[in-house]
């Protein structure tokens, strides 16, 4: 902290862009995986709730065992779980994936508090972080620069989804699904299975989000650690328009928003605080309006979302 | 792939088939020879669809064989009959809008690799377009094409499949009479060419007479006849397709009262609107519809002409322009709408008119239910007023309905297009906005509403008709008038309308840009 009072103002903006980086990491694991749920004709709104068992399976798994990674996978498998779970009920006929994506968004959380709570307190073993600072003498560019994988993993990802999507097996036949259900069904594919897949797809990501969190940054496990990262990612797809490479762009653009309210607090102001901190929310509904029209749908929206229909 | 040296000759024995004991099927028999053109000819519910869709594995026949090349073969699943190489192109396209034209070619492979180059891809299929009847763009959008185009790229892909039997559902019921008329001139060559059998559905006559060299005629579930073209005659397949009575009664000219010339009651100025993708629909529309006069608007779907009705309706914001009714400005308002006398059929109106769930009283009602005598003061409704004047509509339009409290979406298509034409002819009419009003419907249900359109005509309204269907828009409309990308790009009158200059006038300019 000290060391930011040294670069003055310098330091609230290398606060900003080193929070950037920490904070859009679960925005962009979670986007990315909303996007790949998307692309294939499903919303799946219940990933506020994916994310926070994520991130309690992850620092109950890290606490037990002393291994963050081994964290990290059980944080992917239980929101693979919460996304199977999804998909089954959605498959169901005359099901509506938002309503389910609701009802699992608040069983999520219930069931990340119910088995959360002998977790709140300890301490885990934090994920490590790769320092790319070493070259600075001050402590809050190397702080700054202590840069999670999982962050490098979401470029990757993006990267790879980008092109994956237009230029593999598996890209074009997710895009079937959610571009058109009768001409999968007419080529001989099992629209739900594809759904199915894509959905705990999605779910894995976002478990990983929340693992993100709570072994981190923040890094702790407790009750109002999300507050509600989980649904503005959902939001951030649409900005994106279901690209994953926007997704990334977007998802900075957030975590920087977050980051206004701590990195201003670093340098003494204090006034206004819980203002700053709205930041990423007030963006949100800005994006959203700005990205709405009375007059035309939305370009680019999968065609059998049920946003879209 | 499964390459045969001939296309395969199918066989159909004593085909049946029912749906929840109505029978659609009533033991058909019928041969599709290698190498011809084969026309399957009947009314809507004659059993066409059925038949091709049992012959391609999507329904499984109650009894009967099919024999493909003398072999008998079971169809339990599309893939069974894909295997033998036998495709079909539907009516309503299975191509995906969102992805280009490229990618709509991958889709229907057995295998894709895991990894696509798109490269050495778009260079294979330019080199497939080569040696190909039409040709299109692999690198473009599949939305951005014109309704002709998307037929053609139906049929390159089955051929591009490799698919030697090919059946084509109602083919040329989006395209322009030039487009059908060389669409069905290329199935015609390449089966002349003994590289394919093709199986087109149709009711049109005169695309069998003048394409076909075989033709099955289907009539309620049976064959009526087959028979090879040459030996035939056009009355005598209508006769066939229809029953000899009702032939008659579609050939009579409606009658048409001679109307005096009066000012323009509907007047569009300078139209301009965007569709829902945001790209431009209506680009500068001007007409005007006297009373006791019917225009029609032709034109190929998705060329504006839904989004031009939908500003008349209130539906839709013009960005430019002017809407005037009987000189006044006119916004679509509940209130104008009654006080000029505005009527409107929209296109399915089950989606676009009607409550579906509501009961066809209720729907009877929509546009009055609040107004005396159906009404107190506005807002106390007297349901026991409603029972006699659905009555009277319902008896009035022969509308069929198992009860006045029968939900809309009970009734059979005819039906429903009755209930929303007896509502809307409910109270005078002066201004009538019509797109697409017989879509759908049976040649009886059909003729009936073409005949209520000319009465509400000769009554002296004025009379707007868009229609995709161009036997249509020539037998009703005083004036023709062509849509284009937007504009209005042609107009002539009943005298002079031929359907080929028409038709020029629908694809001229193509179809709008991708948004």
């Amino acid at each position: 902290m000290t060391g930011t009072f040294d670069l003055g103002w310098w330091g609230v903006a290398l606060a900003i862009v080193a929070g950037a980086m920490r904070v859009s990491t679960p925005y962009l694991l979670v986007s990315l995986g909303e996007t790949l749920t998307e692309k294939s004709g499903r919303v799946n709104l219940g990933l506020e709730g994916t994310l926070v068992l994520g991130a309690m399976s992850a620092f109950a798994i890290a606490y037990l065992t002393g291994s963050p990674w081994l964290g990290m996978l059980s944080a992917g498998a239980a929101g693979a779980a919460l996304g199977l779970l999804h998909a089954a009920i959605s498959n169901l006929p005359r099901v509506n994936d938002i309503a389910v994506g609701i009802a699992l968004f608040i069983f999520g959380i219930g069931l990340a508090f119910f088995l959360g709570k002998p977790f709140i307190e300890p301490r885990a073993t934090m994920l490590p972080g790769i320092p790319l600072g070493n070259w600075s003498a001050s402590p809050a560019i190397r702080s700054a620069f202590e840069i999670s994988p999982m962050f490098f993993l979401g470029i990757a990802l993006a990267i790879a989804l980008e092109w994956g999507l237009k230029s593999t097996r598996w890209g074009l036949i997710l895009r079937i699904a959610g571009e058109s259900a009768d001409a999968a069904r007419a080529i001989g594919l099992s629209v739900e299975r594809i759904r199915t897949f894509a959905t705990m797809a999605g779910g894995f990501l976002s478990g990983l989000g929340g693992g993100f969190l709570s072994l981190y940054y923040p890094g702790n496990w407790n009750e109002g650690l999300s507050s509600g990262q989980g649904l503005m990612a959902i939001a951030l797809v649409i900005f994106a328009r279901w690209s994953p490479l926007r997704c990334f762009y977007a998802s900075l653009l957030f975590g920087g928003a977050s980051a206004i309210g701590p990195a201003v607090q670093t340098v003494g102001i204090t006034e206004g605080y819980y203002l700053f901190n709205a930041a990423p929310y007030v963006l949100t509904l800005g994006l959203l309006i700005y990205s709405s029209s009375r007059t035309r749908t939305l370009a680019g929206a999968p065609s059998e979302l049920s946003i879209s229909r | 792939m499964r390459n045969k040296p001939t296309p395969p000759e199918i066989e159909i024995v004593g085909l049946c088939k029912s749906f929840a004991g109505l029978r659609a099927l009533d033991q058909v028999s019928t041969s599709f020879r290698a190498g011809r053109l084969h026309a399957l000819l009947g009314e809507n519910g004659a059993g066409k669809s059925t038949l091709v869709k049992c012959l391609m594995g999507y329904y499984r026949a109650d009894s009967g064989q099919i024999l493909v090349d003398g072999q008998r073969h079971i169809m339990r699943h599309p893939s069974d009959a894909h295997a033998l190489g036998l495709g079909m192109v539907y009516q309503h396209f299975t191509l995906v809008p969102q992805m280009t034209v490229a990618e709509n070619f991958l889709l229907g492979r057995q295998s894709l690799p895991a990894v696509i180059d798109w490269r050495a891809e778009h260079s294979a299929l330019d080199q497939f377009m080569e040696g190909m009847p039409f040709r299109l763009d692999p690198r473009r959008l599949v939305a951005s094409l014109a309704a002709g185009e998307k037929q053609k790229l139906e049929i390159l892909k089955q051929l591009y499949l490799g698919r030697r039997f090919l059946v084509l559902d109602e083919p040329t019921s989006v395209l322009t009479p030039a487009e059908a008329d060389e669409v069905l001139a290329e199935m015609r060559r390449l089966a002349d060419a003994r590289q394919l059998s093709v199986v087109f559905i149709t009711h049109k006559l005169r695309e069998v007479m003048q394409f076909a060299q075989d033709v099955t005629v289907l009539r309620a579930g049976m064959v009526a006849a087959r028979t090879a073209v040459t030996a035939t005659s056009e009355t005598g397949l209508a006769s066939l397709m229809f029953g000899a009575e009702l032939a008659e009664q579609k050939a009579a000219a409606p009658t048409r009262t001679a109307m005096p010339e009066q000012a323009a009651y509907l007047e569009l100025e300078g139209l301009h609107a965007v569709g829902d993708r945001g790209a431009p629909a209506v680009v500068g529309a001007s007409l005007s519809i006297r009373p006791g006069e019917i225009v029609g608007i032709a034109g190929v779907s998705g060329n504006g002409q839904k989004e031009l009705l939908e500003i008349l309706a209130g539906q839709r914001q013009a960005q430019a322009g002017s809407v005037r009714v009987g000189g006044r400005a006119f916004r679509g308002t509940r209130g104008e709408l009654e006080r000029w006398g505005v009527s409107l059929l929209l296109e399915e109106p089950l989606l676009n008119a009607a409550v579906r769930s509501m009961s066809v009283m209720e729907n009877l009602a929509l546009r009055q239910f609040d107004r005396p005598p159906l009404a107190i003061a506005g807002w106390i409704l007297k349901r026991r007023a409603l029972w006699p004047f659905a009555q009277a509509l319902i008896q009035r339009y022969g509308i069929r309905a198992s009860s006045p409290s029968a939900p809309l979406e009970t009734l059979s298509g005819g039906n429903v297009q009755r209930t929303v034409l007896a509502r809307e002819l409910a109270r005078p009419v002066r201004l009538l906005l019509m797109q697409n009003p017989c879509f759908g419907l049976d040649v009886a249900a059909a003729s009936e509403i073409r005949q209520q359109i000319l009465r509400v005509r000769n009554g002296g309204a004025a009379v707007l008709l868009i229609s995709e269907d161009l036997d249509e828009v020539l037998q009703l409309s005083d004036r023709v008038l062509v849509m284009a990308s937007g504009r209005i790009s042609y107009e002539t009158d009943r005298s002079h309308a031929d359907r080929y200059v028409i038709g020029r006038h629908m694809t001229q300019a193509r179809a709008r840009p991708s948004p």
